[in-house]
């Protein structure tokens, strides 16, 4: 479960060693959208509302400024540095646009591996079979390698 | 009754004319009446020869039965429903690549070249690429893919209809004597030539529009089936 960031530890109070957990729940935060219309969009966080939703928008993520349940929310380890508390979406935007998020997201693994999984799932049967055969193939190539390599 | 709320049971919220105002069921009604065809006559005047009979004779049209039944039968209700000519399924196309689901050749890849009157498809391997002959299939036993064969200018000819497929009827019924005739059975009949000509005129077409595409001749030769964590629902096809 993500841990809701609202200050700075008081580190002296509790006695112990600062945590080494990033990923906070706080504003600037990028989130992926799990569920509703714009699931597999991302967005990041404006406001924390309460314990169970906060505000999210993503002007150039097509996800509109709406208050949202971290039940349905998953942490990205992107972040927006400089987003005031409670931006609107031309803050946001432009914010969003500065520090190349969408960019930033696109090009990590997580992000490449989900469009991956996606295109894989909207081949059709014929691709798929295609697939198949180019994975043999490829077994092919690594089995004779390594039956090469084994007698060297 | 829906429009008319029931107040309490037997008593609707609105009177006889309220409703019928509401159903507006007089608005489909015909203001004109289609002009009655016109009955033949009932009586046909006949001359008749000699002196005593009259001259003429009014002779009715249609005889009058002969026989009357002794007791009332009841004439049976006409049936006014006539069957709907089939629909296919608008994914399936002339060329489309279908998924046979039941039958001899389940798990097959096979062409479809066109519909019958009956509704069923009528689909080819081709023969020689995975075995599948000429064959009828019904649509509801069929994943129809996205995949399509160009069939170019191929004419399926007429003669291919639902009788094409039927069963030569045997006029009488082999008798288990004739079964096992000298004891043994009956050789099998040959396949008739003229069929094997057609497979072979139809496939030729498909044969070289198939070379075409890469894989296309590997794909339609391997079978089709789920694997783990496969759900028909979820795929594309």
């Amino acid at each position: 479960m993500a841990l809701i960031f609202y200050g700075d530890a008081d580190s002296t109070f509790l006695n112990v060693q600062e945590s080494n957990f990033k990923r906070f729940v706080e504003v600037g935060r990028v989130v992926l959208l799990k569920s509703g219309p714009s699931a597999g969009n991302i967005a990041v966080i404006t406001e924390i509302i309460d314990h169970n939703r906060a505000m999210i928008d993503g002007p150039t993520t097509n996800v509109p400024r709406q208050s949202y349940p971290f039940k349905h929310l998953t942490l990205t380890p992107i972040k927006l540095t400089k987003l005031p508390r409670a931006a609107g979406t031309g803050v946001v935007k432009k914010q969003f646009e500065k520090e190349g998020i969408v960019a930033k997201w696109t090009s990590s693994g997580w992000a490449q591996k989900r469009a991956a999984a996606e295109k894989r799932r909207s081949l059709n049967d014929f691709a798929r079979f295609n697939v198949m055969l180019q994975k043999k193939q490829r077994t092919d190539v690594v089995r004779k390698a390594v039956a090469k390599a084994k007698k060297a | 009754m829906a429009r008319s709320k029931e107040l309490v049971p037997g008593v609707g919220r609105l009177s006889r004319s309220q409703v019928f105002a509401k159903r507006g069921l007089f608005k489909g009604q015909k203001k004109s009446t289609a002009p009655a065809a016109e009955t033949p006559a009932e009586f046909v005047e006949k001359s008749i020869g000699g002196d005593k009979n009259g001259g003429k004779r009014l002779v009715p049209t249609a005889k009058a039965p002969r026989f009357y039944p002794a007791e009332d039968v009841r004439q049976p209700k006409k049936s006014r429903k006539s069957p709907k000519p089939p629909t296919l399924r608008s994914s399936i196309t002339p060329g489309t690549v279908l998924i046979l689901l039941a039958g001899r050749f389940r798990g097959k890849r096979v062409v479809f070249l066109k519909a019958l009157a009956s509704g069923l498809l009528l689909v080819t391997g081709p023969y020689k690429i995975n075995g599948v002959p000429l064959r009828r299939v019904n649509q509801a036993y069929v994943i129809a893919t996205s995949t399509k064969v160009d069939l170019g200018d191929l004419k399926i000819d007429e003669k291919f209809n639902d009788s094409y497929f039927a069963k030569p009827s045997s006029k009488t019924a082999a008798s288990a004597e004739e079964f096992f005739e000298d004891g043994k059975p009956k050789p099998k009949q040959p396949f008739p030539e003229s069929k094997a000509a057609d497979q072979k005129q139809i496939d030729n077409a498909l044969l070289a529009s198939i070379k075409k595409t890469d894989n296309l001749s590997k794909y339609l030769k391997a079978s089709w089936g789920l694997s783990k964590g496969q759900f028909p629902h979820e795929l594309v096809f």
